[in-house]
């Protein structure tokens, strides 16, 4: 019999140890509440921000059909936006809290979305890889400790293998092309190779947060066995596209029974973290020009729908 | 004889969906707030997919290697059949939501009127798409409502992009020689007869709006005969970037 009482902490540790969901209403540590703010508004705003890399191929889609399949992931991303910034209102900020934090610069978003998309291939490429990175990262998601978070990832990721396949599908015709749209795919993959195997983050000695991460359920394996599944995954529908992955030292390890691959440019990637991408500027300013001349749209519709509460309020009066 | 009408006629009513899909194509990730980049994304998207229906019928008619994507990227400025005011720039929120207005209303009408076709193809497309536009119809109404009549600077915004855009309406109207076949051998409507119920809905909604017409309008007429604005290039060049510089592959 067990007659020591818990602190509200180790009980709280229980419940999600027990596979208990934490809800909005639900008594949690303040570090646990302020890290999924921060977690999960960082989401939110990279399905936003990468709006726009994507968005940029919208108006010189090569077919309708890539049209509307592009219009409609873009939308996808809306969404996913949406829930995302729905989830984390739940701990208590607002979404005009969260917008200034982006726009401002003071929130993160996914560094992948700091490099620009140059060629109708980049959304073959941005499909497959850097959706195929994301489900990766984000299937542990769904079964997360919040609630509101891990509802969200449920509907999220089942949407998202559906932009891998299609982003797949879109280099499998350019790769069943000519030569011009073969080397648009290759030089697609040297482009996105590198950037999206950042997608997972620093090596795992240099990930402090790792262990806590753990406990709470937002992580399940580290960066770095993350980031072997998405070489393990990713080679053998490389080897199908034709396609040549830009590393040299990529080779099957029969002995670990993962493929070994070279050193990512980690001066690069804390670069693009810090702001110096060549992208980094243009998407904020973009972000922040869409926020800044849609004040009055927001103020208007909030007056007008206190105008017409108020007309109700009079005729039940 | 009577099916290159029928091809030409088909220009007509995808060519508007299609320069306005384009158009709200370009703003989607740029809008105030996600539910309006949601909302008028999915208008893209409905335009877009009547735009295929109605190409993918012409490329029927048209035989040997034409294609929906052909017919809708491969044409000359000048073979462009869409009006004035679908080809008007995203200036504000206010100008994207007047020109959705104004295209909607009439778009409602056609589609009303269509569903009655002698064709049977234009009957189908129509009654899918109507529910789509009745859709659509809603949501740029409220929208000119809530701008309209919501604060002063909302209201100063939306009243010029009335002014601005009213002078691009009745072009709708205007029927081209294609369309008169279409209305003489019961494919398409009058476009005349529609005219009168296209303004006072468009009256009864602006003055919930707290907006007007304005009082004297010259209103312009040309683009669907393929006297285009300046803006049309531009969005051409984008449109037709791909199929231009790669021609003939497959995507
Ligand atoms: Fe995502
Ligand atoms: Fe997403
Ligand atoms: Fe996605």
């Amino acid at each position: 019999m067990e007659n020591k009482t818990l602190s509200l902490d180790e009980q709280f540790q229980k419940r999600i140890d027990n596979g208990e969901n934490i809800e909005a209403k639900d008594w949690m540590p303040e570090k646990y509440r302020k890290t999924h703010i921060r977690q999960i508004s960082q989401h939110a705003h990279s399905e936003v921000v990468g709006m726009l890399p994507e968005g940029n191929w919208i108006s010189r889609a090569p077919s309708l059909r890539r049209k509307v399949a592009l219009l409609a992931k873009v939308q996808d991303e809306a969404g996913h936006g949406l829930y995302l910034y729905s989830a984390a209102e739940t701990l208590g900020i607002t979404r005009d809290q969260l917008m200034e934090q982006l726009n401002s610069g003071r929130a993160k978003y996914s560094s992948i979305f700091n490099y620009p998309t140059v060629s109708w291939a980049d959304m073959g490429a941005v499909g497959w890889l850097v959706d195929g990175a994301a489900i990766i990262n984000q299937v542990m998601l769904t079964k997360t400790s919040y609630g509101p978070y891990a509802r969200a990832m449920v509907r999220i990721c089942k949407e998202e293998s559906f932009h891998q396949r299609q982003g797949y599908e879109i280099m499998l015709s350019l790769c069943n092309g000519t030569e011009a749209q073969k080397a648009m795919a290759q030089d697609a993959l040297n482009r996105w190779w590198w950037p999206s195997m950042m997608m997972f983050g620093p090596r795992d000695e240099d990930s402090p947060n790792t262990e806590q991460s753990m406990k709470w359920k937002i992580k399940k394996k580290t960066n770095d066995e993350l980031r072997q599944q998405f070489v393990d995954q990713t080679v053998p529908q490389a080897e199908i596209l034709g396609l040549t992955i830009p590393d040299k030292d990529l080779k099957w390890n029969d002995e670990r029974g993962h493929y070994d691959f070279g050193i990512l440019d980690w001066e690069e990637f804390w670069n693009v973290v810090k702001g110096n991408g060549l992208m980094n500027e243009k998407r904020l300013k973009d972000r922040n020009a869409a926020w800044d001349e849609g004040a009055w749209v927001r103020e208007a519709a909030y007056t007008y729908a206190s105008k017409q509460a108020e007309k109700r309020a009079k005729k039940t009066a | 004889m009577l099916q290159e009408k029928l091809y030409e006629y088909l220009l007509h009513l995808g060519d508007n969906s299609m320069i306005l899909g384009q158009r709200l194509g370009e703003l989607c990730g740029h809008g105030p707030e996600l539910e309006t980049d949601i909302a008028l994304t999915n208008i893209s998207l409905d335009l877009f997919g009547q735009v295929r229906n109605y190409f993918q019928a012409a490329a029927q008619i048209k035989g040997g290697d034409a294609t929906e994507d052909t017919i809708a990227m491969l044409r000359y400025e000048h073979e462009y059949k869409n009006v004035y005011l679908v080809e008007q720039p995203n200036d504000d929120f206010a100008h994207v939501i007047v020109r959705q207005f104004f295209f909607d209303v009439y778009h409602q009408l056609l589609l009303n009127e269509l569903i009655k076709s002698k064709n049977e193809t234009l009957v189908a497309i129509a009654k899918k798409s109507i529910k789509e536009v009745d859709y659509h119809v809603d949501f740029s109404s409220t929208w000119v409502k809530r701008l309209g009549d919501g604060t002063e600077v909302s209201h100063e915004k939306m009243q010029t992009a009335v002014n601005t855009l009213w002078r691009y309406s009745m072009e709708l109207f205007n029927a081209t020689e294609v369309e008169q076949w279409a209305a003489e051998s019961g494919v398409g409507p009058d476009l005349d007869a529609l005219k009168p119920f296209y303004i006072s809905r468009v009256e009864e909604v602006l003055h919930e709006a707290t907006l007007t017409l304005p009082e004297e309008t010259v209103f312009q007429y040309g683009a669907k005969t393929g006297r285009h604005s300046e803006n049309m290039g531009y969005i051409l060049v984008d449109f037709q970037y791909m199929q231009r510089a790669y021609p003939n592959m497959k995507w």
